[in-house]
């Protein structure tokens, strides 16, 4: 168990990198506290796997330093960290029972055989798989040969950090829920840190205390769930979170008034900074169709069940709302109001206004 | 509903034609000469399985077989760790992979006669640069032409050199098929290179190794252009493999009713051994 810490940490998969642009991760200083349980989310590309191979001594970072409770580990192979990780598609080991599976990281460390035998059934009856313990692994199920992969990280009990990358891809939908729980509940008995890496926002949000959102190699925000929810740093999460994900429309700025088609709109507090393109975000659950406000035509309505998203044009802008209760016709007039205390300003991608108090 | 008609023998009608006229009726001409007897002129005796006996309890094909079997045993014993040793440390991405592969490849396109042809030049006493260089150079008495034990050695070395390629490219090709991941969770797993091998490369390997095996099995055990244009069998008798000896009763003494008996037991010892191979090697996955 460790606090691990990541300084000025940079990565380029090239030789002599020459710009901003050839780093695969660009500045991380990032603290992963003891215990906790944290979702690296991304599209797919924005540098989660390389952050997560770094932290587990796959990859050597160009630049900067990882510390675990302070120790520098930079230069340590992957075995001498004391990580688990487990991978998107399950690594078993084909020709060993499940025991022997489960094992094997305690015989490589040349644990006794007593101790071992102990682990074993401990994680086996952790991980509901006492039952197989005698089977050949490569006969298991694709769920339950990523359950054993899982074990293999957890039966050391020296573990610093368990990391996933994206470990449920290749699990059925059915059962994603279940591992998903599984994966929850393990993380409250044995305390250990976490970093689940995915670009799937319900994996993320499920799982995690605290997201860290990455794009492009930066992490644009950390936070909880409700955190990134409620006020976005960046247009980029407002959009990647949420379904539908925030409303992004472009604003005009004078006088210290923030236009949008013309109308001015009020924001949650005063603007910060200057210059730069702005862009006005509100995300459709701030949305609500009024009497009077932004005339709109509605463009869709689809019901997706508890509620329903209608998209408006505005000028040449949609706007997503979503509306519980009536439901307007497709091409009928409205209004629209933005609740001020979630509609933001946000400059060249960045939030730039400030808070309420 | 199921439709059920005859109509898909009609398809299946031209490739049993194909397959009767250059599989099935040359092999019952074998058939039929195992066991006749004839003087020519298409005259044939009944012999029944006169020729089979003959051919079982002869030192002749007895000592051909256990030469044969001894070749065979040597090569994969050889050829196999080789091959894989050999693709485990070739490079698994980078400019230098395609080299390796086609370097590999190389060896196998060459004609079997040219082989023979090329390794005889090679390794004769005076004039081979290998031959010169050992027995001038070196000082070693080396003479493949005389001594049986250089023949052996000569005609091992180059089926090794020949075919161990063969069992790198398979092995390759089931080395690379293998996720990083597997390679990254046994790092973190603390496995040691040996556990790698025993319990990463090696299973993932295994069903093409078990092609492999098969296929030199096959081809040494038929072995016949090399060895013929090497040795011609010699010195004496003591690289005479089994389809040299067969050659030398089917068309050297024109004894068509023992080779043709001859040439049955060794298809049944070829196709029997094969199969047992198979058996042994997928029993596991049957589990």
């Amino acid at each position: 168990m460790a606090k691990i810490t990541l300084s000025n940490l940079r990565h380029s998969y090239l030789p002599s990198p020459s710009g901003p642009a050839d780093y695969a991760l660009k500045e991380i200083d990032l603290d992963w506290q003891d215990g906790g349980a944290y979702a690296l989310l991304g599209p797919s590309g924005c540098g989660k796997s390389t952050l997560l191979n770094i932290i587990s001594g796959l990859l050597t970072p160009s630049e900067g330093r990882i510390l675990f409770d302070d120790r520098d580990v930079t230069d340590l192979p992957p075995d001498q960290r004391n990580i688990a990780q487990v991978f998107q598609f399950p690594v078993i080991y084909d020709t060993m029972t499940v025991r022997d599976n489960l094992a094997f990281p305690l015989r490589n460390r040349g644990v006794d055989e007593g101790r071992i035998a102990e682990r074993v059934a401990e994680i086996a009856q952790m991980l509901e798989v006492e039952e197989m313990l005698d089977i050949r692994a490569s006969h298991l199920s694709p769920d339950n040969k990523q359950k054993i992969s899982m074990g293999r990280g957890l039966v050391r009990d020296d573990v610093n950090v368990v990391m996933f990358d994206e470990p449920l891809t290749v699990i059925d939908p059915h059962l994603k829920w279940k591992l998903r729980s599984k994966l929850k509940e393990l993380h409250q008995r044995v305390r250990a840190t976490m970093i689940y890496v995915t670009h799937d926002q319900t994996e993320a949000l499920t799982f995690a205390d605290q997201v860290v959102v990455m794009q492009d190699g930066e992490i644009v925000q950390i936070g909880t769930p409700v955190e990134l929810f409620e006020r976005p740093q960046h247009t980029f999460v407002g959009h990647f979170i949420g379904s539908p994900g925030m409303n992004v429309l472009p604003a005009e700025e004078s006088d210290g008034a923030v236009r949008f088609q013309g109308r001015q709109v009020a924001l949650e507090g005063a603007v910060t900074g200057q210059g730069g393109i702005t862009q006005i975000g509100v995300r459709p659950e701030f949305v609500s169709l009024t009497d009077a406000g932004l005339p709109a035509r509605v463009n869709k309505v689809s019901d997706v069940g508890r509620h329903a998203v209608v998209e408006a044009m505005v000028g040449d802008t949609a706007v997503k709302a979503i509306v519980e209760g009536e439901l307007p016709e497709q091409g009928a007039e409205i209004h629209l109001a933005f609740r001020p205390d979630h509609t933001r300003l946000y400059r060249d991608g960045w939030l730039s206004t400030e808070a309420q108090t | 509903m199921k439709t059920e008609n005859q109509k898909a023998w009609f398809f299946v009608l031209p490739v049993l034609f194909l397959v009767a006229f250059n599989a099935l009726v040359p092999i019952m001409t074998v058939v039929n000469y195992s066991v006749q007897e004839t003087f020519g002129n298409n005259v044939f005796f009944w012999q029944g399985l006169d020729w089979f006996e003959q051919i079982l309890r002869s030192d002749r094909f007895q000592a051909a077989l256990g030469r044969q079997f001894l070749f065979t045993f040597l090569i994969l014993i050889i050829e196999i760790p080789l091959g894989i040793i050999i693709a485990l440390s070739m490079p698994k991405k980078g400019m230098w992979v395609p080299v390796c592969l086609v370097l590999m490849a190389l060896p196998m396109l060459i004609p079997w006669n040219v082989v023979g042809a090329m390794w005889n030049i090679f390794t004769l006493p005076k004039i081979g640069l290998l031959g010169y260089f050992l027995n001038d150079v070196l000082g070693i008495a080396y003479d493949m032409t005389q001594n049986p034990f250089a023949a052996w050695v000569t005609i091992i070395v180059m089926d090794v050199w020949h075919w161990t390629s063969l069992v790198v490219l398979l092995s390759y090709a089931g080395l690379v098929s293998i996720p990083d991941a597997y390679y990254q969770a046994a790092k973190i797993d603390g496995a040691s290179p040996w556990k790698v091998f025993r319990y990463i490369q090696l299973p993932k390997m295994k069903t093409v190794l078990t092609i492999a095996i098969l296929l030199r099995f096959m081809d040494s055990f038929n072995i016949y252009t090399e060895p013929f244009v090497l040795t011609g069998g010699g010195p004496g008798n003591s690289t005479t493999l089994l389809s040299i000896d067969l050659v030398k009763i089917a068309l050297g003494q024109f004894d068509l009713g023992p080779a043709a008996a001859m040439s049955l037991i060794y298809f049944a010892i070829t196709l029997l051994v094969s199969w047992l191979f198979y058996t042994l090697m997928t029993k596991d996955d049957a589990q």
